[in-house]
Formats: C-alpha cells, sequence, structure tokens
C-alpha cells in the first residue's frame, strides 16, 4: 500500500518530502523569488508577509535570483542534508518565470549537486515545459483543485489571462485547460509530475476522487491532498466568509478514498514559502540575508562532504527499508485475533526520527498518528502540537500549548512517547487519551501493535471508545 | 493622465513586466508609475495592465483618486467582512504601540 515503484523511489528517495523516512535525514529550502501571481485562489491573502505565520504563500524576505543563489549555497554549506532548494512562491513561480529559471540556472551550474523543485497553479506551465526541461528539474507539482469548471468558479474568483482579468466560470475553464495540458506535456517528457488539492469541504471534498483519478489516468506520480487552511485573522476570502477546514477525520477519509486511485502523501506538513531545514522545522532565521553576507562558502569542499553524507544516509535507508519489508512478510499480527468486531483505535506517537518512540511528550512539535486495526498498523497523518502560528500576542486565543496539543490530537485514544510529565498525563487522561511511555525507543509499528493487542485483551476493543464515554 | 500606485502596494511585481511604456519601477516602501511614461496603456491595450493584475483592492487610482479595482471586486469579500478585518488590525496595532 502506498508503495512507489521502483524508478520513481530512486528519483525521489532523497526528497524529504515524499516519504516519512527520508524527512528526518534531509532538509529542504524554499527560496522566495517568485511574488507575482496570475491568479486568486480563494484560501489565499496576497498580503503575504507574516513572520509568525508557517503556511504556503507565507514569506517575511524577498530574495533576488542572485541573493536565493547565495542563500542556497550558505544553507546547503552549512547544512548537509540539505538536498531540495524549491521555488514555491509566496507567488506562483511561472508567473515569475524570469526570476525562477535565473535561479535555477545559477544553481545547475554552481550546485549540480542540488536538486530543483517547482511548484504552480499551472496557468503558465505549458509555456514553461520546455524550459523546465533544461533544468536539474525531476518534479513538477501542480496545484490542481477541480476539474470541473463549476467547482473551480467557487474556488478562483479571477485569472489574468492575454492581458485580461478575467472571471467566474471562464476564469475556471481556462485554467483548468492549461493545468490539464501542462500535466500532460510534463508527462511526456519525463518529468515527474505531482498534483497538490486544496480540500475544501462542501466545495471540492465530493469531487477530488474524480481529480485523483484523472491525473492518475494521466500520469501523475503522487496525489497531496492538503486541508485548507481558513483563519479569520488571514484575511482571506475563505477565512471571513465562515468556509470551514476538513476535520482530521474527514481528510483523513478523503486520503483513502483517492489513495484507492493512487499514492497518496500523508505527511506533508504544509511549510512556507520561505521555509528552511528538516520537515516541520525551520531554520530561515539562520540565514538571513545579512548574515549569509557574511558567511565564507567554499562550495567545493562542501560538496564532497554532501555527497559522503547523502551515500551514508540512502545505505541507511535501503537497509531499513529491506529490514522492514523482510519483517512485514512475518509479522502480520498474527497475535490478534482477526475478529471483524475489533474496532480500529488512532494513536499517536512522539519522534524524532528513526522509527522509533524517542521523544519527550512536551518536547513534541508534531506528532504521528497511527491507526492500528484487526489488518495492521498504518500511518494516517501527522499533527502539529503547536500551530502553525504562533503569534500568539496579536493572534493568538489564549489558549495554552497543552491544551492546544491536547486539541491536536482529538481522536487518539493512546498516544505512546519516551517520557510524559505528571500535569500532561493528567490533562490528557482528563481527555480521555491514555499516556504510555512503556514503549520508549522501540520501533513506532511494534509498539502500537503491542499496545493494540493489550486494549484488546482488556476488553476494550468491543466497548465504545473510551473518549466518547467521558463525558458521561 | 496617469495612474497611481498607492501604500497598499504589496510588491509583488506582477506588473511591472507588463507596463507598455515600462513606466512602472521598483522604489521604497512600494513601486511607482512615472506620471510622464503612463498613458493607461491607451493604444496598447483594453485596459491598463497594472490594474488588469494587481492582486490588492485599492491600490491602483487614478488622477482623480478613483480606485480602479474597488473593495470586495477582487476577493468577493462582503465589505462588512473586510470592515471588520480593517478594524481589528488597527485594534492590534494600538495594542502593539501600548
Amino acid at each position: 500500500m502506498n508503495v512507489l515503484p521502483d524508478h520513481i523511489m530512486k528519483k525521489v528517495q532523497d526528497h524529504p518530502c515524499y516519504s516519512e523516512d527520508a524527512h528526518h535525514y534531509f532538509a529542504r529550502m524554499h527560496v522566495a523569488v517568485a511574488p507575482a501571481c496570475n491568479i486568486q485562489c480563494n484560501y489565499c491573502n496576497r498580503k503575504y508577509d507574516c513572520a509568525n505565520e508557517s503556511r504556503p504563500g507565507v514569506v517575511s524576505e524577498l530574495l533576488t535570483p542572485v541573493q536565493a543563489v547565495k542563500k542556497t549555497l550558505a544553507v546547503a554549506a552549512n547544512i548537509p542534508q540539505m538536498s531540495v532548494l524549491g521555488v514555491a512562491g509566496p507567488g506562483d513561480p511561472l508567473a515569475n518565470p524570469e526570476r525562477t529559471f535565473d535561479t535555477f540556472r545559477m544553481l545547475s551550474e554552481q550546485a549540480p549537486d542540488i536538486k530543483l523543485c517547482v511548484s504552480t497553479n499551472g496557468l503558465s506551465l505549458p509555456d514553461c515545459v520546455d524550459e523546465l526541461a533544461k533544468h536539474n528539474i525531476d518534479h513538477v507539482t501542480i496545484t490542481i483543485n477541480c476539474v470541473d469548471p463549476e467547482v473551480g468558479e467557487k474556488i478562483y474568483p479571477w485569472i489574468f489571462w492575454q492581458n485580461r482579468r478575467i472571471k467566474g466560470r471562464e476564469a475556471a475553464e481556462i485554467l483548468i485547460e492549461r493545468q490539464q495540458k501542462g500535466l500532460e506535456m510534463l508527462i511526456e517528457r519525463g518529468i515527474l509530475v505531482k498534483v497538490n488539492s486544496v480540500m475544501i469541504p462542501g466545495v471540492n471534498d465530493q469531487h477530488l476522487a474524480e481529480v485523483s483519478r484523472v491525473v492518475k489516468s494521466k500520469g501523475a506520480f503522487l496525489h497531496n491532498v492538503m486541508p485548507l487552511i481558513s483563519e479569520p485573522e488571514h484575511g482571506t476570502f475563505y477565512g471571513l466568509t465562515g468556509q470551514r477546514g476538513p476535520t482530521q477525520d474527514e481528510l483523513n477519509d478523503l486520503q483513502d478514498a483517492c489513495s484507492g486511485d493512487m499514492n497518496m502523501m500523508r505527511h506533508c506538513r504544509q511549510c512556507r514559502a520561505d521555509a528552511v531545514g528538516l520537515l516541520g522545522e525551520d531554520r530561515g532565521d539562520e540565514f538571513t540575508l545579512d548574515k549569509i553576507e557574511n558567511m565564507e562558502i567554499d562550495y567545493a569542499a562542501a560538496m564532497v562532504v554532501r555527497a559522503e553524507l547523502r551515500a551514508d544516509v540512502i545505505a541507511e535507508l535501503e537497509s531499513k527499508r529491506a529490514a522492514k519489508a523482510a519483517k512485514q512478510n512475518v509479522v502480520s499480527l498474527v497475535s490478534l485475533s482477526s475478529a471483524p468486531a475489533l474496532r480500529p483505535v488512532k494513536m499517536a506517537v512522539a519522534t524524532s526520527g528513526g522509527g522509533v518512540i524517542n521523544q519527550h511528550f512536551g518536547h513534541a512539535k508534531e506528532f504521528l498518528v497511527y491507526e492500528a486495526s484487526a489488518q495492521g498498523v498504518r500511518f494516517l497523518s501527522h499533527r502539529k502540537a503547536d500551530q502553525y502560528c504562533a503569534g500568539d500576542t496579536s493572534c493568538g486565543d489564549g489558549e495554552s500549548v497543552l491544551g492546544m496539543t491536547i486539541k491536536a490530537l482529538e481522536g487518539c485514544e493512546v498516544v505512546l512517547c519516551s517520557k510524559i510529565g505528571f500535569e500532561p498525563w493528567g490533562m490528557l487522561e482528563t481527555a480521555g487519551i491514555q499516556p504510555n511511555g512503556e514503549h520508549a525507543m522501540e520501533p513506532i509499528e511494534d509498539a502500537i501493535a503491542a499496545v493494540y493487542a493489550e486494549m484488546q485483551a482488556a476488553g476494550k476493543l468491543l466497548v465504545q471508545p473510551a473518549h466518547q464515554l467521558k463525558s458521561a | 493622465m496617469a495612474l497611481i500606485i498607492n501604500e497598499l502596494c504589496v510588491n509583488c511585481f506582477a506588473c511591472e513586466p507588463l507596463c507598455p511604456n515600462k513606466a512602472i519601477y521598483e522604489a521604497k516602501p512600494h513601486f511607482l508609475i512615472n506620471p510622464d511614461l503612463c498613458t493607461e496603456c491607451l493604444g496598447d491595450h483594453d485596459a491598463p495592465q497594472c490594474a488588469e493584475i494587481c492582486p490588492i483592492e485599492c491600490a491602483i487610482e487614478d488622477e482623480y483618486g478613483e480606485v480602479l479595482n474597488p473593495p470586495g471586486s477582487l476577493t468577493g469579500i462582503p465589505l462588512q467582512a473586510l470592515q471588520a478585518l480593517h478594524e481589528q488590525s488597527v485594534l492590534d496595532k494600538a495594542a502593539a504601540r501600548s
């Protein structure tokens, strides 16, 4: 399930965004060279500068291509795990073709060991495919929220096309046609295509399974369904008109519905357009323009270090994958009864990587959520513990971080961590979530299977889940 | 006649390459239009290109101070909601100063 074919795996194995394994070893960065956009989306506010938010389309410092190259070299020399450079906004990279391609051209020459990636709304894509094919670009991401203009006109108020601002149904028709054409042209040229979709309940949630089917039939290798972010304080159309985002369950259900059709990506962190570092962390502050100005960079030396590190990590990842595959053939939770009456249970895990439970509850910035059932253990999603907006002086609601963390774990019945403090233990129990520190340093899937088996033995899998009883 | 870019501009560069007269230039704190060069695109396009692509409502004005993209015209956000957001941001700024 959800395993990429070998030839694609080879291309993306050191890309942190494509596997839950790789993202603990490889880092990515985005450079904000592309501020202009040629469409408006109802989930975007073009006033993009906010230092406190972490979400797509937000940056604090716009760079020229020359500055972007300098920053990339500085990061790659200081963070040798940095394997991928992306241009992702804050506008549309292909609506800024000169700035985007100048950046790519210089990097292809000066840092041939860095992979380049680009994401686009697709409107200008057909015009840019040939130029894209010239660079060290393995894959392109297209955001496709619909293949039906009737849905599209509820998402896109306007596009700028052939010197005119076009609104309504016509705008959606043109955008959809260009996206699909661009997708087909990339596939023809052998460039991998990932499709991102924003799940907007009541707008395109019912439609995204169809999107998944269409883009897969045309050759996209991955479909990443992301939840709508629509806080009113972000000032977007959806935020200000009360359009809600999906719940975790709705998102997981849709990802399930689509994964029958294609490989889904369940660990997307919806990074800022200028994020630097491992997924879920942002070291952008260490590489601001004034700081990189004074850095001495010997990129030739850095490349040697980077190549060694990459070889080591890939060897480690491959041996882990092989070990896991061998084990899965033997242990398919045979110890559990396969009685169909067993209900599935969601469990959250605090981990800093390596596939083991190795993080203190209080240190976890995010949790991985798994579902255990009679069929086995599977990864569902990650959940952020600290909210993407940390600007609590201006836009927080005064809720404690712990309270927000517990809210983020809604629907989970167990949280596995290496250790946990007294106070959060009590609060979690009150919220109907059982803390568990007994499986520290154990492999995640094994520990979850063990806890599930204990719950079964205790008769907890036949009754109502604990969190539904707590208010009684 | 010439158009004006006001302080609402977010410096997104979208308009700059579209200007048929190269009248738009990068400046601090925001892009500006050279009034000697601006023709409001007469003779080149049906509509002024900067105002056609600008994503920010009210950021481009004509010589009479009329905005080319009035509030709500681009985002579709109801005026009441825009007003509430504006008041909140004024309050936040005041709170940050105190």
